[in-house]
Formats: C-alpha cells, structure tokens, sequence
C-alpha cells in the first residue's frame, strides 16, 4: 500500500470515528465539550510522554482521556456550585488546563519532542512512517491501527446501545423512567469522545478534532431530522471531506489537516445555504413568503371590515395598513392572482372565495387555532406569495 | 532574569516598560468588555472569535505581503466579525444551537487560517517567519505603536461604555423591557459585540488565538464573585485583567523559553480560583461555614424544643430534670448543652438541667412562627 493511500485511508478512519460521537454531541449541545476536551487533554499527554518517552504508548492514550474525562467533571462540578452558568465553566477549565499543557512542554522542551504546533495541527503528512511491527513483520501504519480500533470500539457501542443512546438523547426523563440511567449513558460518550480526540489528536490536532467532530453532524442536521440517516450522512460527509482535503493540501503543498478542514467549511457553507428545507436561502425565501402572506390576511381582513369605498380606494390602501409602495403591489397582485379580490374603478372588492378565506380565518383566529391557517392555505391558494 | 529583577527594572527599562504597560492595558480591556460576555452568557463567542481572527491576519499577510501589526490586526477585525454575525445568523435563521454554530465557526475558521499559514511558509518570500505568535502570543514583540493603538482604543471603549452605561446595564438584565421602552436593542447589541471582538483582536499579539478566550473571561468570572453591582464588577475585572497581565508577562519574561499567553492564563485563573474559593458572599468557604453554623443552630433549636416538650406540662418550668432523659435524643451532645447554658436558655447543675424563663419563651416563639 502506497503512502498516499494510507493517508487517506488513516484520515477517512479518523473522520468517521469522529463523526459518530459528533452526532450525539451536536444533539446533546453539548459540542462546545469537544472543545473542551480536546484543548484539556494536553496536559494528561505530556505527563504521560513524561514518563514513559514514547509518544504511542497507550499510557499516553489512558492518561489523556482521564484528562478529558476529568475536564468533564471539573466543568459539571463548578456548574454544580452556581458560580458561574456552563459555558463560563467551560471557558475557565479548558484554556487553564491548556496553559499547563503548553508550559509543561515549553519547560521540557529537551525531552519532548513534542511541538505546540503539531499539538494544534497535527501532521498527518508523518504518519505512515510509525510502522506497527509484529513479529517482525510490517503490518501497516500504527496509527491506522490505533484509530480503526478506536473507531470499531465506537461502532460496537453504537449498535449495542444506539436505543439507549437514542431515547437518553431526546428525552432524558424517559430513559431514566425506562431504567437506562441517563447519566450513565452521559459518561459514557464523554469518554468515548475523550478517546476518540486523543486518537485523533495525533493525526489532526487539537482544534481541528473538533471541527471532524461537529462539522460533519452539523451538516448532516440541516439536511434531515432522523437520527439514522444523520449518523449516515455526517459519515460521509467527513470521508469526503477527508479525501478532498488530502488532495487538496498535496495540490497546494499545504497542512493536510488544514485542507481537510477547509474542505469540511466548504461543504457546510453550501448545505448552509442550499439545504433543501433548513437551509439559509429556503428560509429566507419561506419568512419572505409568509411575510407576504401574513399582508395578505392583513389586508383581506380590513376589506371584510370596511363597506364604504373610501376605505376601499388603492391609493387608501399604501398610507392606512402603512405598506411600502412595492409592498402594497405584490400583496395585491397575488390576492388578485388568487381570485381573492375584484378591482374596479380603483375600488378593491373581495370575490366570494375572498370572502370564504377572510371568514375562516377569522374564525381560525378568534378561536385560537393560528396553526391550521398554515394547512387552510394549501386549499385556497393557487399561487404563494 | 528573577521576578524582583523585573520589577526593579520595570521603571527604568524601556522595552520592559512598553510590554507592562501594553498588558495590563489590554487586562483591563478584556477585564472590563468580558464582564459584558459573562453576564450575556456569551462567554464561548470570545473563543470562537479569537480563533475566527486567524484567517484574517493569514489572508491579511497573503494580500499585503506586509507584517506591519496594524494591517493584520484590520484582517482579524474583518474575520472576526464575519465569524460573529455568521453564528449569530445561524442560531437565528436555521435549527443550529449556539454551542454548534460556536463550535462550527471556531474550528473551521482556525482550520481554514491554519491552511493558510502553512501555505504561507512553503511560499518563498522569507519574510514570513513570526506569524505563528498569534497562536499563544509573544507580549515581549509588544512596541510602542501597539501600545498607543491599545490606549486609543481602550479610550473610545471607556467613553462609549460611559455615554451607553443605561442602554448597556438594561439590555443585559432585561432585553425585552429594554425593547418596549423604544431603545434600539440591536444597535446595543451590535455595538458591545463590536467592541468585545475589537478588544479580542488586540490581545492577539499579546495573548494569542487559543488562550484569548480565558483572558476574557477569568478577570469577568472572579470579578463576579465579589459583588452583585455591574460598575463594581467592571472596575473589578478591569483590576483583575490588569494585574495577571503585568503578572503574567513578568513571570514569563524572567523565564526561559515561556509563551506569554499560558502565564496570562494561568494567573487569571489564580485569581479565578481564589474568588471561587474565598469571596465573602458566594465563596464557597463562607457557603460552607454558613451551612455548618445553621445546621448548628437548627440542633440548639430542636435541643430547645424536645425540652419545652418536657417541661410545658410542669408546673415549674425551672424544675430541674436529669440530663440522662436527653440521651435518646439525637440532637443532643454535651457541646449543645453547654452552648444553650451560654444562651442563658438553659442551667446546668451536676446531672441535671432546668430550663430558663428565656429559654421558655425561645422555645415558645419557635413554635409561634
């Protein structure tokens, strides 16, 4: 296997073994914790390396997600006192455990071989040259080995307690009520995503775990609201952006992690704008919609109410419900479109069907049920606004 | 170089003088607009936007081929606030949480500006080199320009708080009242945010992108502790900030090899820790004691109560009784029978007690309440 394929193949690993934890936490809000954990489990690698002077022991790998479990703790525990609200917690533990981290390897800079910006980034460029030998025999990157069983762990969990983790997700009421202690199953991912970072860490970095853990179930949440398809879609997200990004950094000879990174932003911003339903453009075009609507009812109301024709005059219209000119246009133009209103001699008229509309959505309204004005549209209307 | 040696040269050196100067400047800035992101519950937007800070001083770098402090930081400023209002659109208009869209932009943003700056060091301009102490700061590359800029901006900042102090004190307790009194909530808001995101990119020479977030928010987080009044917390902070940043850069400039930025940090959350710790009001030490010195006072009460109980159907209130009937009673120890004779409830004579007119009339009262 060649070298540029094992990278590609370490970094899609990585990907997916992040993406799954991320779903969770993204549905948890709770990603700001990834955060957290992965700048706070600095300190917990550099004692380990400290004292065993080997950068892949799995020590290392205990000792740090011990960190990041206890992170964890901290962050609830200074909640707990009521000090300070959750997200303050999180902004004092992380950057302090972080600081010692940094300090540790800046005042053994002669035995780390530890670098601050390899910490941040990570340099997956390197990988393929820890070879895992066993026997004698090369068996492949360490670092292949190191993340697929990490990323198996995850999946074997996943499909063990995907019910559990389902319902302690959505409603943790009910899954304490079912007997699945939600705190438990809290623990649980924490230390799955504490593990998890510090595997990745190696390949990507610090600050970059956190983006393949929330970037790609981010996107994936704007697409769809179910959970199985989410899983699946920030699965492939993350691989894509994996080997886009690879080959990106070896098109402009830059950090690999970087790229990936990169990649990942691109693909939100256009699921950010383009999603079909959640997607900035749709929504916009929807409140934009409804806006216009909403004029609408607005002004069907006041014709109900008016008889007289001076009420009823166009040029009326602009200056009594306050609408700019473009404004008053459109509102009339879908109304007429619709069959809603007649106007003659400048005189706005509702048409039987106008009348019908206004009457039960009045009584929608009167009554309290705004929420079936939203089906009542479909029936009425041949255009949208 | 040691700590004293520091400070003594403090007045005399220039360089050390223009570095002091420039972080504590810039503590009491952060200290001051961070008590404004605490109290908004907006803590985390400081991390994001520091880290969205990166790319602009990259792109900045990329565009001017210049490393004049002043033009990167313009870049920050840009890419910070496209990251602000970016989050802030997306906790608005999609399904996002904040925790998400802060996550998002922090991560993405750094990843992108990470990409940029290793693409800048393979480029063969060699003027490249120092960039990389935006990512935890270098206080001693602070001159007198950057100082100044500081000042003029901590200024501006001073006098926009003052002129805005109601409009700002108002929408942090109460936006909605804030909104029905006719003020423009969002022009508020939109300026603490500014400044906020201005005061960040400062401290980026200084701190750095990964750390600058606790910068904001320790000073802010202790200064709490010790009042419940906004102008209080915001001297207090101010206070805070100024002192771990003299501290700070003191501490690493008479070490070897030490990023300013960690120190900073880590003496704020000294700070931090202390206040959590020893704060009259919320401390948790006080908190403690109070509970325990209730919990005492509780056991004195129900002492008092089970020997009213005794006694309300004697004729003699003050007929002396053995202490032994007390013995099955929980509350009861030696300790509490002596603290109720220092009360004056109580008389203790050899093996037996007699309550007191006073003590009666205590005990009447509990049960009156």
């Amino acid at each position: 296997m060649g070298a540029q394929l094992e990278i590609q193949l370490i970094a899609a690993v990585v990907a997916i073994a992040c993406a799954i934890p991320g779903v969770f936490l993204v549905l948890r809000k709770m990603s700001l914790i990834s955060d957290a954990i992965s700048h706070s489990i600095l300190p917990g690698i550099v004692l380990g390396f400290l004292i065993t002077h080997d950068l892949n022991s799995p020590w290392l790998i205990l000792l740090a997600t011990i960190t990041g479990v206890i992170t964890v703790v901290l962050v609830e525990a200074i909640q707990k006192t009521g000090l300070v609200k959750e997200d303050t917690a999180i902004g004092l533990v992380f950057p302090a455990l972080f600081s010692i981290g940094v300090i540790l390897i800046a005042k053994n800079a002669n035995d780390v071989h530890l670098d601050v910006d390899a910490v941040l980034l990570g340099e997956l460029a390197f990988a393929p040259f820890d070879r895992l030998l066993v026997a004698g025999t090369d068996i492949g990157p360490k670092s292949l080995w190191v993340m697929g069983s990490i990323l198996l762990v995850t999946i074997g969990l996943l499909f063990a307690f995907f019910k559990e983790l389902k319902v302690s997700t959505f409603d943790a009421g009910l899954s304490s009520v079912l007997g699945f202690s939600p705190v438990v199953m809290h623990y649980g991912l924490m230390s799955i995503s504490s593990v998890t970072v510090v595997g990745a860490f190696d390949a990507v970095g610090a600050v970059l775990v956190v983006a393949l853990m929330i970037a790609p179930a981010a996107t994936a949440y704007l697409l769809t609201s179910d959970l199985k398809k989410m899983l699946m879609l920030s699965v492939i997200f993350g691989v894509t952006a994996a080997v886009a990004g690879y080959w990106m950094a070896h098109l402009l000879d830059a950090s690999i992690s970087g790229s990936m990174t990169t990649m990942l932003g691109l693909v939100f911003l256009m699921v950010y704008l383009f999603a079909p339903n959640k997607g900035i453009i749709a929504v916009m075009y929807r409140q934009r919609q409804q806006r216009t609507e909403v004029s609408l009812l607005t002004f069907l109301l006041h014709l109900n109410n008016h008889t007289e024709e001076s009420e009823r005059h166009i040029n009326h219209l602009n200056e009594h419900i306050n609408w700019q000119k473009v404004r008053s246009r459109t509102v009339l133009e879908l109304a007429q479109k619709n069959n809603m209103i007649t106007i003659s001699n400048s005189i706005v008229t509702l048409t039987k069907k106008g009348k019908e509309f206004t009457d039960l959505a009045l009584e929608y309204i009167v009554t309290n049920k705004d929420e079936k004005i939203e089906p009542m549209k479909d029936d009425f209307f041949l255009f949208r606004g | 170089m040691e700590i004293t040696e520091y400070f003594t040269l403090v007045f005399t050196d220039y360089t050390l003088r223009t570095i002091t100067l420039g972080t504590a400047i810039l503590g009491a800035i952060c200290g001051m607009l961070g008590s404004f992101a605490v109290l908004r519950k907006q803590s985390l937007l400081g991390d994001a936007i520091s880290h969205a800070a990166l790319p602009g001083i990259a792109l900045a770098f990329l565009i001017t081929g210049t490393k004049d402090t002043n033009l990167l930081l313009i870049g920050a400023l840009i890419s910070g606030l496209i990251g602000t209002f970016w989050i802030r659109g997306m906790i608005t208009k999609t399904h996002l949480k904040s925790d998400t869209a802060l996550g998002l932009i922090l991560s993405l943003f750094f990843g992108f500006g990470m990409l940029l700056l290793s693409f800048i060091q393979k480029q063969p301009n060699a003027n490249q080199a120092g960039l990389d102490k935006y990512l935890f700061g270098q206080a001693a590359t602070l001159v007198q320009k950057d100082v100044t800029l500081m000042a003029i901006v901590t200024g501006i900042c001073l006098v926009v708080i003052l002129l805005f102090w109601k409009e700002f004190k108002m929408l942090l307790f109460d936006a909605d009242y804030t909104k029905t009194l006719g003020f423009n909530t969002r022009f508020i808001d939109v300026l603490i945010t500014f400044f906020i995101v201005l005061a960040i990119v400062l401290g980026l020479q200084t701190v750095g992108v990964v750390l600058m977030s606790a910068m904001l928010l320790a000073p802010a987080a202790a200064a709490r502790q010790w009042t419940n009044k906004l102008s209080v917390m915001l001297v207090l902070a101010a206070l805070f900030g100024a002192f771990s940043g003299v501290f700070g850069t003191a501490i690493s400039a008479s070490q070897n090899n030490l990023s300013t930025g960690p120190v900073i940090v880590l003496v704020a959350a000294v700070f931090v820790l202390v206040s959590f710790i020893f704060s009259p009001e919320r401390g948790i030490l006080f908190k403690q004691i109070r509970f325990w010195k209730n919990r005492r006072d509780l056991q004195l009460q129900k002492t008092l109560q089970f020997m009213f109980d005794i006694v309300r159907d004697h004729p003699d209130i003050s007929h002396p009784h053995a202490i032994k009937i007390l013995n099955n009673f929980q509350g009861y120890t030696k300790n509490t029978l002596k603290k109720m004779e220092e009360k004056n409830w109580v008389q203790v004579k050899g093996m037996k007690w007699s309550l007191t007119q006073e003590g009666y009339h205590a005990a009447e009262n509990l049960y009156k309440q």
